[in-house]
């Protein structure tokens, strides 16, 4: 599983930071070439999707959830990254034993006004303790992508121009006081001292 | 009171300043009505009939005099002179201009209040008893339970796309006036078998087009579970609460669909798993730390009985009507809460002109503490008077209008703003409120029928809360024209129960001589003063009403 740099925003102004960094090569990436936003930056997708059916070809593949769990074990022997696309009406409980094998969860949004892939994202990370990437797809526009990642997203794959607009600008419209936890993500929750119920470490 | 320490206030300021933002680029064209509906939504604003309206939260229905003095403030500068108060609690604003309205939240941010999930599909403003920390039938203040739910459900990074809205209330006393049977959440606070403070817990009550007397899931959850438990209710909703319709999406229909004892034993199984985290145990230090908020006011000592009280109420029958209604017992003896009623005869329910509400914070200032409720029932309610004071206090509501003495009488109608502002409704319902008003607002007839909960709902998403009213007034459009069902024996208390349509509806013309003819009906068949509207109707059935209304079958 490869390893990859924790949490750029860790903090909303970390964010705001790690884009103002970038932001020459911003103006000239940030098109559909790279359809991610992660780490901070617009970045390439380097998985394949392979659908019922379809060949899964070298490198890293992307996979249905239902296909994953059919097909586990001669997907094991590949010797390449998986990852698994995960709907809303799926359980999340149903991939939960086989996260070991796994480095990407893709959870989609049909809707941004479908939370249910909210829940599925901090089970994952709270309860069956997945640490690779933990992408949202789908309708991801930026007023919710600050709640995205409090639930554990890590990575977004936005189609949306104004969210890529707003994103490459810098806008990360987060209210940075976290009234609970979530034990999903890494990011400081609330100031110590106070509220000991919202903030103890999940 | 609670009071914002530097968390709260940041937490405000921010949203404000990203709702601002938001604003902007609605108005700049970048954000269609359609992207920025469900951001304005969670910041209170609704596109109504004429304009946009501005919801209010009132946590749990608590005002400080300064932040009523602010409303009525903002009344005057961005609206039109009023506000209306609404059945959860909180205070809407008809006229604002949207490019106002981050400015009005500046407004509120200084006196510790915002707008903030008082719409959108999200955890609502929590509500509970208007009587709270003043009630003498109180087992303990509901209020830090619902302080405690308000900080833990805002902006919940979870539980902010649901299927559907989700209401909560609580009560702290066995007399429910916080109506929480018919909340997607109803807590109850309660002595466990310890003798520690717990709730009994239910769910899948609501009103709108189905309605629905919750389950009880738990008979005694511990305090420090709270939010545990909740949490557990909200994930099992948020993954399995049907989306395909938004009218099968509360919670009250995947309670219904799924049976009460496999929900239960769902929401018992996830709570199972979030305890195990530790993550939402709610420790004692921090309750006592909120609870002291709301420690009761330092009252000073009053014999039982107040000679000036007794002496007033001798002297004029208006105020007797007052005392009588409007004057519940309070836990300190000599005192009382006092209930503001805004519900003038002939006048619109809920409404008050800014005037009006500076009125009620002087006078709050003066007689209680400082502090004022907001009833779902859409009164006021001054909780700590000296009864010493009432006779001064009525005299001054008395030139403003606010005396009227009907707390809990025929008047005292709840409706929702119908036809005349709402894009939902199919009928007016404050012109019906108003005839029912002047038909019956003769004192001695008012005080003669008794208790009678009259609510009127202009269509069948129910926020007038028809279904529980004593009698129930829904508005529906019959081929173009405003037709009212009348239902009998709805209640919200304790004894909840949905009232049942009587039979075919009548013109908005005939409905209120309809609603004298079921009235007078239960006086000539009542067994006596002591049974009230909502006791004969359950004794009698519908029969009796049915024949008055439609004649023998």
């Amino acid at each position: 599983m490869e390893t990859r740099a924790p949490y750029a925003h860790d903090h909303p102004a970390a964010a705001v930071r790690a884009v103002r960094d970038d932001e020459d090569s911003m103006t000239e990436t940030a098109d559909a070439n790279l359809p991610l936003w992660r780490n901070g930056r617009f970045e390439a997708d380097e998985w394949t999707r392979a659908g019922e059916g379809e060949a899964v070809s070298e490198g890293p593949a992307l996979l249905p959830l239902v296909r994953f769990l059919a097909e586990r074990d001669a997907l094991a022997a590949r010797n390449a990254p998986i990852g698994v696309v995960v709907e809303p009406g799926e359980a999340i409980e149903e991939l939960a034993p086989h996260l070991d094998r796994v480095s990407l969860v893709v959870l989609t949004f049909p809707k941004y006004a479908d939370g249910r892939s909210m829940s599925s994202a901090r089970l994952l990370r709270q309860r069956y303790g997945y640490k690779g990437e933990l992408r949202a797809a789908g309708d991801v526009l930026i007023d919710q992508m600050p709640l995205m990642r409090r639930c554990g997203f890590d990575s977004f794959e936005v189609v949306n121009g104004p969210t890529r607009a707003q994103l490459a600008a810098g806008k990360w419209p987060d209210v940075p006081f976290y009234y609970q936890p979530t034990g999903a993500s890494q990011q400081v929750e609330i100031p110590a001292g106070t509220r000991p119920w919202a903030r103890r470490p999940g | 009171m609670y009071r914002y320490d530097e968390f709260d206030h940041g937490f405000v300021t921010s949203r404000v300043a990203q709702f601002r933002d938001q604003v902007e680029r609605r108005l700049s064209g970048e954000l269609t009505e359609d992207q920025f509906k469900p951001l304005r939504l969670m910041n209170g604003v609704y596109l109504q009939l004429h304009a946009y309206m501005l919801r209010i939260a009132v946590p749990y229905g608590t005002l400080s005099s300064r932040q009523l003095r602010m409303l009525g403030h903002i009344g005057r500068t961005y609206d039109r002179g009023y506000g209306h108060f609404t059945t959860r609690q909180n205070l809407q604003f008809n006229w604002p201009a949207l490019k106002d309205i981050p400015a009005i939240l500046d407004d509120l941010a200084s006196v510790e209040m915002h707008a903030l999930q008082t719409s959108g599909n999200c955890i609502r403003n929590v509500t509970t008893d208007h009587f709270a920390g003043a009630a003498a039938d109180e087992i303990a203040d509901p209020r830090p339970y619902a302080e405690i739910l308000r900080q833990w459900s805002s902006i919940h990074p979870e539980f902010s796309y649901l299927p559907r809205k989700f209401k909560i209330a609580v009560t702290g006393a066995p007399k429910d006036r916080a109506a929480i049977q018919v909340h997607d959440i109803g807590l109850e606070l309660k002595r466990g078998p310890d003798g520690g403070i717990g709730f009994a817990v239910y769910v899948g009550g609501g009103q709108g087009r189905t309605p629905m007397i919750a389950h009880k899931v738990r008979d005694y959850l511990p305090e420090e579970d709270l939010l545990a438990y909740v949490e557990a209710i909200m994930r099992v909703y948020n993954l399995h609460g049907r989306r395909d319709n938004k009218y099968k999406a509360r919670i009250k229909i995947l309670v219904h669909e799924t049976g009460a004892e496999e929900i239960t034993r769902q929401i018992e199984a996830e709570f199972v798993e979030v305890k195990k985290t530790e993550l939402l145990r709610l420790p004692d230090e921090e309750i006592q730390r909120i609870t002291a908020y709301f420690a009761a006011p330092d009252l000073a000592p009053k014999p039982a009985r107040s000679g000036a009280f007794e002496a007033a109420k001798a002297d004029s029958a208006a105020f007797a009507a007052f005392a009588e209604n409007n004057v519940t017992p309070h836990k300190a003896p000599g005192y009382g809460v006092v209930t503001v009623s805004l519900k003038p005869i002939g006048g619109i329910p809920g409404d008050a002109t800014d005037v009006q509400m500076e009125v009620v914070a002087d006078l709050a200032d003066a007689y209680s503490q400082s502090e004022i409720r907001v009833s779902h029932e859409q009164n006021l309610v001054l909780p700590h008077v000296a009864l010493d004071d009432v006779p001064a206090l009525y005299a001054k509501l008395a030139e403003h209008g606010l005396a009227t003495g009907n707390a809990g009488l025929v008047t005292d109608i709840i409706a929702c703003p119908g036809l005349d502002y709402c894009a939902l409704a199919n009928a007016r319902s404050i012109n019906i409120a108003q005839d029912l008003s002047n038909r019956f607002g003769a004192p001695e007839r008012q005080k003669d029928i008794g208790e009678l909960k009259i609510k009127i709902s202009g269509c069948i998403n129910a926020c007038g809360h028809h279904h529980v009213g004593h009698i129930g007034l829904l508005g529906v459009d019959r081929r173009g024209e405003e037709v009212y069902q009348i239902t009998l024996g709805g209640s919200g208390d304790e004894t909840a129960s949905v009232g049942a349509l009587v039979g075919p509806g009548f013109t908005g013309d005939q409905v209120v001589d309809a609603v004298e003819t079921v009235v007078d009906t239960y006086l000539k068949l009542r067994q006596g003063p002591d049974e009230t509207f909502l006791s004969a109707v359950r004794r009698l059935g519908q029969q009796p009403f049915k024949e008055a209304l439609y004649g023998a079958a």
